[in-house]
């Protein structure tokens, strides 16, 4: 996996399921605190007949450099919630690269032995949560507890901002997602490094 | 927290416009520029402007003909068959001399074609799209950043020469978020009162527009008179950005996100030892011709990267007139070149060509 450094110098991920999973929020998310941090950043969403109830997928770049190209075709992460994405994405992640997925919608996750895997229930403890929808940010904390590209605080802030402030009373109980997703991430060793 | 937003392209150049202090927006919806309408729709009134969702793109683009005429700052977003459907107009407005920005968010085509990003409608921008002898001066941003700021210069540069002002985006650029930053912003003087038909004083005499002189010879007077214009528009608004083209040994030659791709594409080259440079032409009218020339003096091989089936490699062509190899790569149908891909290629073509 791409150091710590390196990471915070520059992380290419693509997120990618179903429409509805909560993908490009996500990424959203991500982007919105990489900003907080004064990163350079861009969110690439697909937005194609994918969007209508197919896959949907969104490539995040954070850079403390200038973005060149926003369209990628290999990735150090990605985050995959169904087997569409895992089969369409684990071949384009760098060797050595973090293939988190969603244990619960993935029956076949990928073979690959030169890069780091790891499936996350978020979808069970989203329910056990009492509310579906936060298992995006459950795999959002996962991924920063493996990924820390951006500090905590920032991706509080950005909460903040990407959800609606009629949906504000809603932010404690992302919170606690994002913290449930790193809690479950966090005895996971690297198996290479 | 910073003074930047983080927007997309769409929207940054919804908000720009308000900024600019666009009197007024006539559009009418398609993807991949939806959020332009949908913006400003809920943004204008509140700044007392007006929006108004036409009937269809043909009605849009004759009611900023008209608001135009009125003397007030006015644009029209659309997409590739939207922008289709203006031609007739625009041909009207450049004729009837007058200012406004028309912001086209290239898909690919042709016919209704698909909503991914692409680069077929440069042909349609650069060299004419409606009928009879016009330009228009041709915008291409490269980042949501670029999509604000190209506001601002769009519609200073429509009412400087009396011209319509393109702005030629893509899907990506439109859909993508990045940051933006909005610049404070002078709006220039302009004296629309020679023009403009804004009610007639005694004072004066009758401000009159039209495209119409039947007569050959007020035609040809006027066709003198905008190829005038235009000349002064070759002369003093040749915009484009170089990036390593100091000592480069070739040359990648892209507009908005072709261009992008391309500085990635140039980063992997230069990592393993292939001195490539780029050149973005930022305005694809007027034409940066002459720096095109002259870089054909200094490297072995151009290589124009579209997201077409070739089109601006044309003009690449006519600038190096010869004394290097113009060579082309293009996906098509909202399909994106990879930079591995675009750097595979210029290694090929450096094979085929000998001039490694």
């Amino acid at each position: 996996m791409n150091s710590l450094n390196d990471c915070r110098q520059l992380e290419e991920l693509i997120v990618a399921g179903f429409g509805g999973q909560g993908v490009l929020s996500l990424g959203m998310t991500l982007a919105y605190a990489g900003m907080v941090e004064n990163k350079e950043i861009s969110w690439m969403p697909s937005y194609g007949p994918e969007m209508r109830g197919g896959t949907a997928n969104c490539i995040v770049i954070l850079s403390e450099n200038k973005i060149s190209s926003p369209i990628l075709s290999q990735f150090d992460s990605a985050i995959v919630l169904n087997q569409p994405s895992m089969d369409k994405f684990a071949p384009r992640i760098k060797e050595g690269g973090l293939l988190l997925y969603e244990s619960g919608n993935i029956f076949k996750p990928s073979t690959r032995t030169d890069i780091n895997i790891i499936g996350i229930p978020a979808t069970t403890e989203a329910l056990l949560m009492k509310n579906a929808k936060t298992m995006n940010m459950i795999m959002l904390g996962a991924y920063l507890q493996l990924k820390p590209v951006v500090q905590n605080d920032s991706i509080l802030e950005a909460l903040a901002k990407v959800l609606p402030e009629k949906y504000h009373h809603l932010l404690p109980v992302n919170r606690q997602a994002l913290e449930l997703g790193e809690a479950l991430a966090r005895d996971w060793k690297p198996e290479l490094v | 927290m910073t003074e930047f937003k983080l927007m997309k392209g769409n929207e940054a150049m919804a908000e720009a416009a308000i900024l600019a202090g666009c009197d007024a927006y006539f559009g009418y919806p398609i993807t991949p520029q939806s959020e332009v309408l949908e913006y400003l729709a809920r943004e204008m009134p509140k700044h007392n402007r007006i929006v108004m969702q036409a009937e269809s793109e043909v009605a849009s683009i004759n009611m900023v003909y008209g608001a135009a005429g009125a003397g007030f700052r006015t644009m029209t977003s659309s997409s590739s068959p939207g922008i289709s459907l203006m031609q007739e107009g625009i041909s009207y407005i450049a004729g009837a001399e007058l200012p406004c920005l028309i912001v086209n968010v290239n898909r690919a085509g042709p016919g209704l074609g698909t909503i991914q990003p692409g680069q077929g409608d440069y042909f349609q921008s650069t060299k004419g799209g409606g009928h009879g002898d016009y330009r228009m001066i041709v915008l291409a941003p490269a980042s949501v950043q670029e999509m604000a700021d190209f506001v601002y210069l769009g519609f200073d540069l429509a009412e400087k020469y009396r011209n319509p002002v393109l702005m030629l985006s893509d899907g990506a650029i439109g859909q993508m978020m990045e940051k933006v930053k909005f610049k404070p912003y002078t709006r220039p003087e302009v004296d629309k009162s020679g023009w403009a038909t804004t009610g007639k004083p005694k004072t004066r005499k009758r401000n009159y527009i039209t495209s119409l002189h039947i007569l050959p010879e007020k035609m040809e007077e006027h066709n003198r008179h905008l190829e005038e214009k235009f000349k002064m528009i070759r002369e003093n608004e040749v915009r484009f950005e170089e990036y390593n083209t100091e000592g480069a040994e070739y040359l990648f030659v892209a507009y908005g996100l072709s261009a992008r791709i391309c500085q990635k594409a140039m980063d992997m080259a230069r990592q393993k030892g292939i001195k490539v440079g780029l050149l973005r032409p930022v305005t694809l009218y007027p034409y940066p011709y002459q720096r095109l020339n002259e870089l054909a003096a200094q490297v072995k091989l151009m290589l124009s990267v579209e997201l077409n089936s070739g089109q601006m490699v044309e003009d690449v062509r006519l600038a190096v007139n010869g004394k290097v190899p113009v060579e082309f790569y293009g996906r098509m149908g909202g399909m994106m070149p990879t930079p591995e891909e675009i750097v595979h290629h210029l290694e090929t073509l450096i094979q085929y060509h000998h001039v490694n």
